[in-house]
């Protein structure tokens, strides 16, 4: 009985959460009259009408383009900055080790919205508003603070032993990081760099302060939002919600705890 | 290794903590101090209160003050419970839980704005909640959910966009929390005959106190985020803080009065959390 009840109340919630996203994906592949037409049909025509529609609107493909690039740059970028101090944070005990991890942490309590606005009097400065690099190097201080904590806990998992062993047949340091812990520690490097791609592909505040002819996808969208009709509107969305499924799926197993219990 | 001297590793892990130490100087700590500056200049910069005094007399800033105080109060126990139920299906006995975390995790990865358009494809008048109503005979013809009149019902729109996607952050902490029970207490409790009411009130509930005030300080400070789900849902009708401060930047070109508005979102988070560690506060816990 208390299982059922179990599976019942789990399907209910998955289905709060999946639902909603059906809808979406039958919107972006049905035509431009079917999502005129009251009331909806639950599945879709599986036609390619809207999608094509807003891939070659003026403007579409030049975001897209700048978003893709724009959350490679930051994921390589976060990814580079947090490895080194990830593994400090595994590795060593030293003075200053937890106020580090509280630092990082203190970061989540200042808004995007409070950052984004001088960093643009900045950019305008330093001559990169408007670009993809600005946009980037926001973003990366966006994830970084995530991202760090995420790779102390993927070094963490990568036994001391193997390094060492490294070591004593004739590996420098930096040498037995690189050929015994980046392998082991690769798929989840990979997820942690990931999760920095998606938070950039996905943020808009920022990226609307930042940009003005050079919008990423999210703000191009949003920009035109009001005038926007239907099949526009739901096909953006199908592409802006597209990465999260495959990238979760991924991830998913290394993104519990990151918050939790590092965050005490 | 054991000749070696010990200066250098006594210097290494300083040394990688550095690049990422110099980035958060550079593209943290300095534009927030500089966000200060910002709003206490005016556009012509001369240093006073122009800019704050421009943002409060600003017929809607008191409206986007009430609006984002309002979506945070209701919305935090919200989300708490679903979140709650979440992780307990994630982290018990059922089978399948590689699903159930995919499931409950997909709104994470979610950009805002693609939630705040697919809500909005249920909450138009020619949408999905009115097609399923209708059909089900509950209502004769579509009703408006989006109607720019009825300020309520616009936000209960944004509640429930909002419930669905930023519950899946407040998961992963509950998650990393429950994880962390030992199951002896788990097992005491099912040796005494506890119910799962009296298990999860007992035991869980006590056990979990410090994550579930992670949670909320999560919560609380992202609230004070809400953006584009409320542009795709309210259009300009229905204002918050952040997207005041948005507004301020990209339409008046006042980076002034944009800080201004940034300032109140900082101060204002942080008093939320503080008001959140004072009723739940740190309690030295034995073992610990």
């Amino acid at each position: 009985m208390r299982r059922v009840l179990g599976y019942g109340g789990a399907a209910l919630l998955a289905g709060w959460i999946l639902v909603p996203i059906w809808f979406v994906v039958v919107g972006a592949f049905s035509t431009a009259d079917s999502v005129y037409t009251y009331p909806l049909a639950p599945w879709p025509d599986w036609s390619l009408e809207s999608m094509r529609f807003f891939v070659t609107s003026a403007g579409v493909p030049q975001a897209l383009l700048s978003s893709v690039v724009v959350a490679l740059i930051t994921g390589v970028l976060t990814l580079l900055l947090a490895a080194p101090a990830g593994y400090a944070l595994a590795r060593f005990v030293f003075p200053g080790a937890s106020a580090y991890r509280l630092t990082v942490l203190a970061t989540r309590a200042f808004p995007v919205v409070v950052l984004s606005i001088p960093l643009a009097v900045f950019f305008l400065q330093w001559g990169i508003y408007d670009s993809v690099w600005g946009v980037a190097f926001m973003h990366t201080a966006l994830a970084l603070p995530f991202v760090v904590l995420m790779v102390a806990g993927v070094f963490a998992g990568v036994p001391v032993d193997i390094e060492e062993a490294a070591q004593i047949f004739g590996c420098s340091r930096f040498g037995a990081f690189r050929r015994a812990v980046v392998p082991n520690a690769a798929p989840g490097l990979a997820a942690a760099g990931t999760f920095a791609v998606l938070l950039s592909y996905n943020e808009v505040f920022a990226a609307s302060i930042l940009t003005l002819q050079e919008p990423t996808l999210p703000v191009f969208v949003l920009t035109g939002l009001t005038q926007a009709p239907l099949p526009f509107r739901y096909a953006g969305a199908l592409f802006l919600l597209a990465p999260a499924f495959l990238f979760i799926l991924l991830i998913r197993r290394r993104l519990v705890g990151v918050g939790g219990p590092t965050l005490r | 290794m054991s000749v070696s001297s010990p200066r250098p590793s006594a210097a290494l892990p300083y040394l990688l903590l550095l690049p990422s130490v110099a980035y958060l100087v550079i593209f943290f700590a300095s534009p927030m101090v500089q966000a200060f500056g910002l709003a206490f200049t005016s556009t012509t910069g001369e240093w006073g209160l122009t800019s704050l005094s421009a943002m409060v007399s600003d017929d809607r800033f008191w409206p986007a003050v009430w609006t984002t105080l309002i979506l945070l109060v209701v919305l935090l126990p919200i989300q708490l419970a679903l979140a709650l139920a979440m992780s307990m299906i994630i982290t018990g006995r059922l089978r399948g839980r590689g699903f159930w975390l995919y499931v409950f995790l997909l709104p994470l990865g979610v950009s805002e704005l693609g939630a705040g358009i697919l809500w909005y494809s249920i909450f138009v008048e020619q949408g999905w909640l009115n097609t399923v109503l209708q059909g089900v005979g509950l209502i004769d013809r579509p009703v408006i959910w989006l109607d720019y009149r009825e300020p309520w019902r616009v936000i209960g729109t944004i509640v429930v966009a909002e419930a669905w996607r930023s519950t899946s952050l407040l998961v992963i902490i509950l998650v990393g929390g429950l994880r962390q029970i030992p199951k002896d207490y788990l097992e005491a409790a099912d040796v005494f005959h506890a119910g799962p009411w009296q298990r999860m009130r007992h035991v869980v509930l006590p056990l979990l106190r410090p994550t579930i005030r992670t949670a909320m300080i999560v919560r609380v400070v992202l609230a004070f985020e809400v953006f584009a789900t409320v542009i795709a849902l309210g259009g300009t009708a229905t204002d918050t803080l952040a997207t005041q401060a948005n507004r301020a930047y990209t339409e008046f070109q006042d980076a002034h009065l944009a800080s201004a508005y940034g300032l109140v979102i900082l101060v204002v988070s942080l008093v939320a959390v503080g008001l959140v560690l004072a009723a739940l506060p740190a309690r030295r816990e034995r073992g610990e």
